[in-house]
């Protein structure tokens, strides 16, 4: 039986006192009734009513979620086709360029990456906004998405696909009967790693945006090269809400699906 | 047949238009001429007037942008000051993350998922959030200061916002948990018992860790390391927010190179030079992860 020692403890209450603690004291702040965040000045919740009246940054909230929910949908399916042909694809003509490129989109600088795009679209599209910062997400996602899914592909059995297909089933079937079903978690966790992504990325979307198409994290880069400011506070507190809420609701349901397993491999051994 | 070749086809063809062409544009760019006209550059490729066009095309091309950077002091300066800091950060982040995964990786079995969530779960918040978060906590009327001058440790508040130190800490805070996982993992697979032999024959503990895990955890603290200092290096966000104007990042070059100047061709040569310094660390980190699964 292991136990902490003295060491080991210490170690890691003060890393993860490092790592929590400036996100504990922005949400403390965002209750600031001063408009110094450095000066406690009791509590209020002004700054999230100024936040619900800022149509600015509503608009911009609406437009990052329109972007996220395209551009992850669309990561999603070129991703786990991409992981496909990787895992399964067998030899094909150009197959290490292909890996190559999808390699090299995990750790593209962003400024080359939005630049390079930029350059792209610009002679091809007349105005540039949501569609563009949709197709430039969905192309650096794609990658991240086809990582996740292709280490499942790979750790999964292929003879049940093969006894599908041997059992009558066309390719697409057994795809969408056998792989699918198999490979479905890593595909959610794909689209939701996308998902933040797109909705996290300042630098691309500055690049490939265009006129009338301000995302969520333009507006709060714009806000804050200023300085502190406790609308961006509050807006933080409920943007850190929502993932520690999303991450417990994740972490119970696969806690939840593997104790289901674990019944179920009983009650097929039994 | 026809199935496999549309599934090869599409993520390929998407890759190639969305990724490979606009680093050839890029390129291109880069070795044309700054030029008051829209786009704000020549030569443009004039496909009407045939070969001939693409020969006064290829022709006009040159490494004048190239040159421009190694004349003016501002770019070199800035890609070496890129490296100076990413080398840093990296070193500081080992030097933090370490302790931090080695606690993890001793730590009672049953504690051990939910410390990774802990350390995984700042990922998917946002990473803006995460090094705004510092503002108000290293500026001059901030709460660090705050702090040190409540205890009495210091008279006048420190200058650390605006300054390469915070730019330290941001990348050191934003990139902790890519040096941490791979640490853990690699410390998780050692075997106790080597330790163990390591004291029966006489070692002591300091000297057992720095002859025995130190070594057996190198290949996660070599892919630890190179996760932190190959983003650290093309890096905006932070020295933006957190650095001063005299904090030089090439990220940050290009960016107003792009954005203030909007002079096109010096920021897709300041892109392309970005790019080979790159290529040496990736080579080396991908080396190194081909060893580690070899060596499974």
């Amino acid at each position: 039986m292991k136990r902490f020692t003295w060491f080991n403890a210490t170690s890691l209450t003060l890393g993860f006192a490092f790592l929590y603690l400036p996100m504990i004291i922005l949400v403390i702040y965002s209750f600031n009734a001063s408009k110094l965040v450095t000066v406690w000045a009791g509590f209020s919740t002004k700054w999230y009513g100024e936040l619900m009246r800022n149509d600015q940054m509503l608009d911009a909230a609406w437009v990052t979620i329109k972007v996220a929910v395209a551009s992850s949908t669309l990561a999603t399916i070129l991703g786990t086709m991409a992981a496909y042909v990787m895992v399964r694809g067998g030899r094909f003509m150009g197959r290490t360029l292909f890996s190559g490129m999808i390699f090299a989109p995990l750790v593209m600088p962003e400024v080359i990456t939005g630049l390079s795009l930029f350059l792209l679209f610009k002679p091809i599209f007349t105005q540039m906004g949501a569609h563009t910062i949709i197709l430039a997400h969905a192309t650096f996602a794609m990658c991240y998405v086809s990582v996740v899914v292709s280490s499942r592909l790979v750790s999964f059995d292929k003879s049940l696909e093969e006894a599908a297909l041997d059992l009558g089933c066309t390719p697409f079937e057994s795809f969408r009967l056998v792989t699918l079903p198999i490979i479905a978690p890593a595909v959610i966790s794909g689209w939701l790693l996308a998902f933040t992504l797109s909705l996290d990325d300042l630098v691309i979307a500055n690049f490939t945006t265009g006129p009338g198409a301000t995302t969520l994290p333009m507006k709060i880069w714009s806000a804050v090269r200023l300085g502190v400011n406790p609308q961006i506070n509050a807006l933080s507190t409920l943007m850190i809400g929502v993932v520690t809420i999303g991450v417990i609701i994740a972490s119970i349901s696969t806690k939840r699906a593997a104790l289901r397993q674990k019944a179920d491999e009983q009650a097929a051994a039994g | 047949m026809m199935r496999r070749l549309f599934l090869i086809s599409v993520p390929y063809l998407w890759l190639l238009a969305l990724f490979l062409i606009p680093f050839v544009i890029v390129l291109k760019i880069a070795l044309s001429d700054t030029a008051l006209s829209i786009p704000p550059y020549t030569p443009q490729i004039d496909l009407s007037a045939g070969w001939e066009g693409l020969r006064t095309f290829f022709a006009a091309l040159d490494m004048e942008n190239f040159v421009w950077l190694t004349e003016d002091d501002l770019y070199w300066k800035a890609y070496v000051s890129s490296l100076k800091i990413a080398t840093i950060s990296t070193l500081l982040a080992l030097l933090v993350g370490y302790p931090i995964a080695y606690g993890m990786a001793q730590a009672p079995q049953e504690w051990r998922a939910t410390l990774m969530m802990l350390i995984i779960l700042p990922f998917w918040t946002s990473f803006l959030i995460r090094v705004y978060a510092w503002m108000g906590i290293l500026s001059q009327e901030g709460l660090l200061n705050q702090l040190l001058m409540g205890l009495g440790l210091i008279s006048d508040p420190l200058i650390i916002l605006n300054t390469n130190t915070a730019v330290y800490i941001g990348i050191v805070y934003t990139y902790l948990p890519f040096m941490i996982l791979p640490i853990y993992s690699a410390l998780e697979k050692l075997d106790a018992s080597l330790l163990e032999a390591a004291e029966d024959l006489g070692c002591s503990r300091f000297k057992a860790f720095w002859l025995v895990t130190i070594p057996l955890s190198k290949g996660g603290i070599i892919a630890g390391s190179f996760l932190v200092f190959i983003p650290a290096i093309g890096e905006f966000v932070i020295p933006s927010l957190l650095g001063g104007s005299s904090t030089l990042m090439i990220g940050k070059v290009l960016w107003e190179e792009f954005f203030s100047n909007r002079d096109w061709p010096v920021a897709a040569a300041v892109a392309v030079v970005l790019l080979l310094i790159l290529i040496i660390p990736i080579i080396l980190f991908q080396r190194n992860e081909q060893k580690q699964r070899e060596a499974e």
